[in-house]
C-alpha cells in the first residue's frame, strides 16, 4: 500500500524526465503530454496496490510510450478497442524493462525538454509560461493568475508558442559537448527568469509566485544531479537557495517590504542556507568561476553575517567587481555601489552611479538606491525627486509603498536613514 | 547493542516538499525522538542535505567526485559526524580515514542539514 500523497508527489517530480523521453520517442509535445497523462492515471490504479516501482519515472515512460503506441495502432486498425485491463495488466514486464533503462538517457531528454521551452523565437514571458505548463506541469489557470492575465488569454499565448516550437526545426539527436554546453547556459537562464518571476511577488498571488521559487529550484536540482560536476549550475542552486532563504523576512504582517539591513535573521531559512552553501563549496573547487557563481558568493557573504553591521563589504565588492568584469551591465555597477557605500561612504558611491543614469533611466532600483545616497549626504530636495521617480517605475505596490516610506520619512525629518537597497 | 536507523526514500519526492509539507513531516518525526529521548535512548541523529550537495573521494585511484557514492559493490559500512569549516577541511578528514583504513573504498561527504546531539545514550 502506498500513500496516495507520495504517489501524487513522485508522478509530479517524475515529470520532466518522462515527458522528456516521451518527446524523444514521439517528437510531439501533445502527444507526449497525453501519454504521460494516462500513464500517471494507470499508476494511481496500480501503485497502491503493488507498491511503486524502483524508478518511477522509468515505468511512467514505459507505460505512457505502450499507452501512445497502442492508441497509434488503434488508430490505424480501426479495430474496436481492446480490453481496458489487459494493456494496463502489463506492470510486471514493465517494471523488468524499466530498471534496465538507464538513467544517463535523462539527461539529454531532459535537456532537450528545457531547452525547447526556452526557444529562442519566444519571448521570455512566453519561455517561462511554457517551462511552467510543460515542464513542472502547473495549470494554465495558475499561471494565469501569476501572471495577472485571464485563463483564456493564456491558453492563446501556451498554444500559440507550442505551435511556434512545432513549426521551428527542433534536433532531436543527442547534443554534442560544445552545443551541451551552450544550452546549458540558456536553460539555466531561464530557470533563473523563473526564479525571478516569483521573488519579485505581486501582493495578490503571494503564494503562487512563491511555488515558482520552489519550482525553480527543484529545477535546478534536477539539473545538478543530471550534471553534478558544472560549477555554474551548482552556483545557481545556491544563489537561489540563498536568496529564497530570506522569503519568510522580506515582508512584514502588512505586507510592507523590509529591507535586509532590518530583516529578522532569525526568520531565514537555516536549511536552505547550509545547502547554499554546501553548493558553493562544491563550485568553487572547480576553480572556474561564473556569474551565478559570483552573485551566490555575495548571497553567502550577507548569509553568513549573523548581524547586519557583520556583513563582509570588502568581500562584496571585489566579488562584485568580479562580477562586471566576468558580465559588465549597469545593474551590477550599481550593486556594487551599494558595498561601496558602506565601505566609503555615500558620496563615493554617488560619484560612480551617476555616469549609470543614460542607461538605468528606466529602472525602479537606480532611483530608489540614488534617493538613498541623496538622502544620507542630507542633500533632501534632489532625494525627494529621485524617489518620485522611483515611484513611477516600481513595478508592484510593495516597492511603491516602501519609496513613499522614505518621503514620509523625509518629510518628519531630514536626518540620515538605511539607504534602499538594491536586489538582494 | 546499538543500531543505526538509515532513513531511505525518494530524493525527488522528498525534494518537492514545500516547507508546510516538510515541517509538519519534522513535527511528526519530533513526537517519535522526544519519545526515544524520554526513555534515555536517543543517540545523535542527523537529516542529510541531498545528494546534490555530495562530495566524494574515491580511494583507488585517489579521487575527489561531484555528486554522491554510487558503486554499488561497496557496502555502507558505518558513518562519522565531523565538525568541519569547509569542504576541503572535510575531504582533509576523508583522506585520513582512507589513509588508516587499508583496501579500496571510498567516502561520500554529505553536509548535515539538522543535528540533534540526544540526550539518552552517553
Amino acid at each position: 500500500m502506498t500513500d496516495i500523497r507520495w504517489i501524487d508527489q513522485a508522478l509530479t517530480s517524475s515529470r520532466p524526465q518522462v515527458l522528456g523521453a516521451l518527446l524523444r520517442y514521439f517528437r510531439d509535445l501533445d502527444t507526449a503530454e497525453e501519454a504521460f497523462q494516462e500513464a500517471c492515471l494507470r499508476a494511481l490504479r496500480t501503485w497502491p496496490q503493488n507498491g511503486p516501482p524502483r524508478d518511477p519515472a522509468a515505468w511512467l515512460i514505459l507505460v505512457g510510450r505502450n499507452v501512445a503506441l497502442d492508441a497509434t495502432r488503434r488508430l490505424k486498425k480501426q479495430q474496436p478497442l481492446p480490453d481496458e485491463e489487459a494493456i494496463s495488466d502489463l506492470d510486471d514486464a514493465e517494471e523488468a524493462l524499466a530498471e534496465r533503462l538507464d538513467g544517463a538517457h535523462y539527461r539529454d531528454d531532459i535537456l532537450r525538454l528545457l531547452f525547447i521551452c526556452c526557444h529562442p523565437d519566444l519571448p521570455a514571458t512566453q519561455q517561462i509560461a511554457v517551462a511552467l505548463r510543460i515542464v513542472c506541469g502547473l495549470t494554465v489557470k495558475q499561471i494565469a493568475r501569476a501572471f495577472l492575465v485571464g485563463d483564456s488569454a493564456m491558453e492563446q499565448r501556451i498554444t500559440r508558442a507550442k505551435a511556434r516550437i512545432a513549426d521551428a526545426d527542433v534536433p532531436f539527436e543527442t547534443p554534442g559537448a560544445v552545443e551541451r554546453a551552450e544550452r546549458l547556459a540558456a536553460v539555466a537562464a531561464m530557470i533563473y527568469l523563473i526564479f525571478n518571476e516569483g521573488y519579485s511577488a505581486a501582493d495578490s498571488t503571494e503564494d503562487l509566485r512563491r511555488s515558482f521559487c520552489d519550482e525553480a529550484i527543484r529545477l535546478a536540482r534536477l539539473l545538478i544531479r543530471l550534471f553534478p560536476a558544472e560549477p555554474e549550475i551548482l552556483g545557481l542552486g545556491a544563489l537561489m537557495l540563498l536568496q529564497h532563504s530570506r522569503t519568510p523576512a522580506r515582508f512584514d504582517a502588512a505586507g510592507a517590504i523590509v529591507l535586509l539591513e532590518a530583516q529578522d535573521r532569525g526568520l531565514w531559512d537555516r536549511t536552505m542556507i547550509t545547502e547554499g552553501l554546501a553548493l558553493i563549496d562544491k563550485a568553487t573547487r572547480h576553480r572556474r568561476p561564473g556569474p551565478y557563481q559570483l552573485q551566490s558568493a555575495i548571497a553567502a557573504l550577507h548569509a553568513r553575517a549573523a548581524r547586519p553591521e557583520d556583513t563582509d563589504w570588502a568581500g562584496i565588492d571585489q566579488l562584485y567587481a568580479g562580477l562586471e568584469r566576468l558580465q559588465p551591465s549597469p545593474v551590477v555597477s550599481l550593486n556594487r555601489a551599494v558595498a561601496i557605500a558602506k565601505l566609503n561612504g555615500p558620496e563615493a558611491a554617488l560619484a560612480m552611479i551617476e555616469p549609470l543614469a543614460p542607461r538605468l533611466s528606466g529602472y525602479f532600483y537606480f532611483f530608489g538606491v540614488k534617493g538613498a545616497f541623496l538622502q544620507q549626504l542630507g542633500r533632501i530636495p534632489e532625494a525627494r525627486i529621485a524617489f518620485n521617480q522611483a515611484i513611477a517605475l516600481a513595478n508592484t505596490a510593495a516597492e511603491a509603498a516602501h519609496i513613499r516610506m522614505h518621503l514620509d520619512q523625509l518629510l518628519e525629518d531630514a536626518t540620515p536613514g538605511d539607504g534602499a537597497k538594491v536586489s538582494h | 547493542m546499538l543500531y543505526a536507523i538509515l532513513c531511505y526514500n525518494d530524493e525527488n519526492v522528498v525534494g518537492s516538499w514545500t516547507k508546510e509539507e516538510d515541517d509538519a513531516v519534522m513535527a511528526k518525526l519530533n513526537v517519535v525522538h522526544e519519545k526515544l529521548a524520554k526513555q534515555g535512548r536517543l543517540g545523535p541523529t542527523a537529516r542529510l542535505l541531498p545528494t546534490t550537495a555530495a562530495t566524494t573521494f574515491r580511494k583507488e585511484p585517489p579521487l575527489v567526485i561531484d555528486g554522491p557514492f554510487a558503486e554499488t559493490k561497496e557496502q555502507l559500512l558505518g558513518f562519522y559526524l565531523v565538525d568541519c569549516a569547509s569542504l576541503d577541511e572535510a575531504l582533509e578528514v576523508a583522506k585520513d580515514l582512507a589513509r588508516a583504513n587499508p583496501g579500496t573504498g571510498s567516502y561520500e561527504i554529505r553536509p548535515t542539514s539538522i543535528f540533534i546531539p540526544g540526550s539518552g545514550i552517553t
